[in-house]
């Protein structure tokens, strides 16, 4: 199969892979760092307030949660499938496993959503002017653990989404299967951004659900 | 040389050879561009437009300034005045300036490349910028924004009755541009240097934009996400910073420091790195101790990040904090100080020739220099609780952001103007325009500074009659500035018509970019450049 030239201001393929894939690393390290302004902000709290933010953790939905997470590895591992399938010109299995983590993405976002409904029913979301009945002590600490879930989860969300419409986009790409070798670059790329969602959430998930201790 | 014939194009100039300006000179052309010297001149149109709407409302308040009764402006105009001031300067001209600018243009040139890694994300930082700029520009003169460019909670997110939200959704935006420039300079560096450009042959404005990109890279998403948290907490009611809600305003500022004092940098970096080009140049002398500049700018670059909380000595963080915040200040002072020495050296062992862009780099150095030892006063625990919050801190920080970094980006202008532009500008006037800042820009601050010592506070619209002489040379200063910043808009416009055609090598100096034509083809050079030695190679 002959390779396509690279993009004009590239002298060598190699040079724009190289390129493509530092690209993405560095992007990453932004990213890993807004998120980490509301991890440490989190962390500052969480010290300050330890009982009264271990207490609140005890009112997420910890079953909930560990589906999802349960989900986002899967979709994790669905994503590196994809990847292998494209590298080795597998279209067929490329697009059927980019559905795949396409599927459980939205089912997490699903269930996602379906705890913020129940946290509302429960009236556990101080937003908005929306009343916050908390059944225990220091309910106004207890109000700042739940901001910051709210903060943390709906970041984690949103970049989901937008992986999600990058997928769909991959995959219609794959579908259409005009350029392998480029297609090729470009999922080892999407595939970064998509481990690099997965990799937060264990982080989203661990301070907020499991440290309740 | 290749003139590569389109017949279609209509050359403007039939005596030049093709060129990145020649041939579609469309809006489509300039619009769509991704050729990063047109992107260079995008940016330089955008930031001109936003430089010269912060100075009018800088011209207002000091004209409020003037006498002592606040006469002219209301103190609710007032607020809203120094704070578009301040909104514009630091988030729409100082960030993105030169590099932006003067970065965009040569970054790829000075390493051999055709263009930046990511053309395309270059052209849409542009577009985020401008777009982001535009929108808060609107919000602040709509609705008003009275916090100051620093959006201080709780004021920001309780209180103040103004577009906040708005005015902060554009400085949130515009951070990805900051964020994508940064990528691609950090991304161009690695992986587009021609062969032989090893990292010890890298010109000193490549290093100061290099580690500018980084600080842009690593600060902008901490000042994103906190600005994303203030606008939640005033527009949902989440609470991260109210103290009613359990949160802590003090986190607010821990947060943004973090962000805006490696800004600072971001500033003045790159135009540390305009300096040592036109210093060497113009001393026709290499850089003293190369590698000692390389390793300071990698010292600021770092200890940028440990010093965020001498702005925040007086707000009541603990003592203990208080003391190793100012220890790791006074150790941030001392590359600067390398630096400031080795251009010293760099000038002392030369023969100085005292063109317009040297004059420029002189008075950067004089007034960076005044500058930094205020900073030292102001690093001083004990001082600082005298001096914060009065004229002696906008005299400092003027010193630092003005008198610095936007000389040292006029300098660059005036340095790489022949290469970007193909033609050369009126000596005469160009001298005139560099004094005239000089003095303009003295006579403006250093009476802020006395002031400031004296206990006049800052943001006050009427103010006690004692302090009024000082205020009166200050405008006035103010006034022979503003000629020194619109002369080069005149005489450099007057060039870009009737200007003299520009050599190549203008100034006879080393450096890859003077290797191309002036002004350089669509891709830069004709045939990828080899580097074979170092980047100052002056007698
Ligand atoms: C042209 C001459 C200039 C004059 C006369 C001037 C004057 C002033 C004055 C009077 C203030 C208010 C100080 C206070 O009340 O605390 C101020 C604030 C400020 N200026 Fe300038 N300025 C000038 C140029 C610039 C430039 C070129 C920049 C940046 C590129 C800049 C950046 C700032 C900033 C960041 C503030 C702080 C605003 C705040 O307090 O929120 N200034 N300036
Ligand atoms: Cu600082």
């Amino acid at each position: 199969m002959t390779e396509p030239a690279p993009a004009e201001q590239f002298d060598t393929l190699e040079q724009q892979r190289h390129a493509g894939l530092m690209g993405m690393w560095v992007f990453l390290i932004t990213e890993l760092l807004l998120f980490g302004g509301v991890f440490g902000a989190f962390t500052v709290f969480r010290v300050q307030h330890g009982e009264v933010f271990a207490e609140a953790a005890h009112h997420l939905d910890l079953m909930l949660g560990t589906i999802n997470t349960v989900l986002l590895l899967t979709s994790g591992l669905t994503m590196a499938l994809a990847e292998q399938a494209v590298g080795v010109r597998r279209r067929g299995l490329g697009v059927f496993f980019l559905l795949a983590t396409i599927l459980l993405g939205i089912v997490f976002l699903g269930i996602k959503a379906y705890e913020w409904h129940h946290e509302y029913t429960k009236q556990l979301l101080p937003v908005l002017d929306l009343p916050f009945n908390y059944p225990g002590e220091h309910p106004e600490v207890a109000e700042l653990f739940f901001n910051f879930y709210y903060a943390m989860t709906g970041m984690h969300a949103a970049h989901m989404l937008i992986g999600i419409v990058i997928l769909g986009v991959m995959a219609a790409l794959i579908a259409g299967w005009r350029a392998p070798a480029k297609l090729d670059r470009q999922i080892h790329i999407v595939g970064l951004y998509w481990a690099f969602v997965d990799v937060v959430w264990i982080f989203v998930f661990t301070v907020l659900y499991l440290l309740r201790g | 040389m290749t003139v590569a014939s389109h017949p279609e194009n209509h050359h403007r100039e039939h005596d030049y050879p093709e060129h990145y300006l020649s041939s579609n000179w469309t809006l489509r052309g300039w619009l769509l561009t991704v050729d990063h010297k047109r992107i260079a001149w995008l940016y330089t149109v955008s930031i001109t437009g936003f430089f010269f709407l912060g100075g009018i409302a800088a011209l207002l308040i000091r004209l409020e300034l003037i006498t002592a009764p606040g006469d002219l402006l209301s103190a609710k105009v007032y607020n809203e005045m120094f704070s578009l001031h301040g909104i514009v300067m630091v988030w729409f001209f100082l960030i993105p300036s030169i590099p932006a600018t003067l970065g965009n243009f040569l970054m790829p040139m000075m390493v051999g490349a055709k263009d930046m890694a990511f053309p395309k994300l270059n052209l849409l930082s542009w577009y985020i910028y401008t777009v982001g700029g535009i929108f808060t520009l609107a919000a602040v003169l709509a609705g008003g924004v009275d916090t100051g460019w620093t959006f201080y909670t709780p004021y920001s997110s309780l209180f103040s009755n103004t577009s906040v939200i708005a005015a902060a959704t554009g400085v949130f935006v515009v951070g990805f541009s900051s964020i994508l420039t940064g990528l691609n300079f950090m991304v161009t560096t690695h992986t587009m240097r021609a062969p032989g450009l090893t990292w010890k042959r890298l010109p000193l404005f490549v290093w100061a934009n290099y580690a500018t990109g980084l600080i842009m890279v690593l600060a902008t998403p901490v000042l994103s996400v906190t600005l994303l948290l203030m606008g939640l907490e005033r527009g949902l009611g989440i609470g991260i910073f109210d103290p009613a809600l359990g949160g802590d305003p003090l986190l607010f500022q821990h947060l943004f420091w973090f962000y805006s004092h490696p800004a600072v940098y971001i500033m003045i970096l790159p135009a540390m790195g305009v300096v040592s080009e036109i210093i060497a140049c113009f001393s026709r002398n290499p850089v003293f101790g190369y590698k000692g500049m390389v390793l300071s700018i990698a010292a600021i670059a770092l200890f940028g990040f440990v010093v965020w909380g001498h702005h925040m000595f007086v707000s009541g963080q603990s003592l203990y904090s208080g003391i190793l915040f100012s220890f790791f200040t006074f150790l941030v002072a001392v590359p600067s100080a390398v630096k400031t020495l080795n251009w010293t050296a760099t000038m002392f062992r030369g023969r100085i020739w005292f063109s317009a862009p040297m004059i420029y780099a002189l008075s950067f150095l004089g007034l960076f220099t005044i500058g930094g030892l205020t900073g030292v006063f102001l690093a001083s625990l004990a001082l600082d609780v005298h001096l914060h919050d009065t004229y002696f801190v906008t005299a400092h920080f003027h010193y630092i952001m003005v008198g610095g970094a936007v000389t040292a980006y006029l300098g660059g202008l005036h340095f790489w103007w022949p290469k970007m532009t193909g033609r050369m500008y009126s000596e005469l006037w160009s001298k005139v325009a560099a004094l005239a800042l000089f003095i303009g820009f003295n006579l403006t601050f250093y009476p802020q500074f006395l002031l400031g010592y004296s206990g006049m506070p800052r943001r006050y619209h009427a103010y006690p009659e004692a302090f009024e002489f000082l205020h009166v040379l200050s405008s006035l200063g103010a006034g022979v500035l503003a000629i020194g910043y619109l002369l080069p808009l005149a005489y450099l416009a007057w060039s870009l018509w009737k200007g003299p055609r520009a050599p190549a090598n203008p100034w006879d100096a080393y450096g890859l970019e003077w290797r191309a034509n002036s002004p350089p083809i669509e891709h830069n050079f004709t045939e990828t450049p080899r580097v074979t030695g170092g980047p100052y190679a002056y007698d």
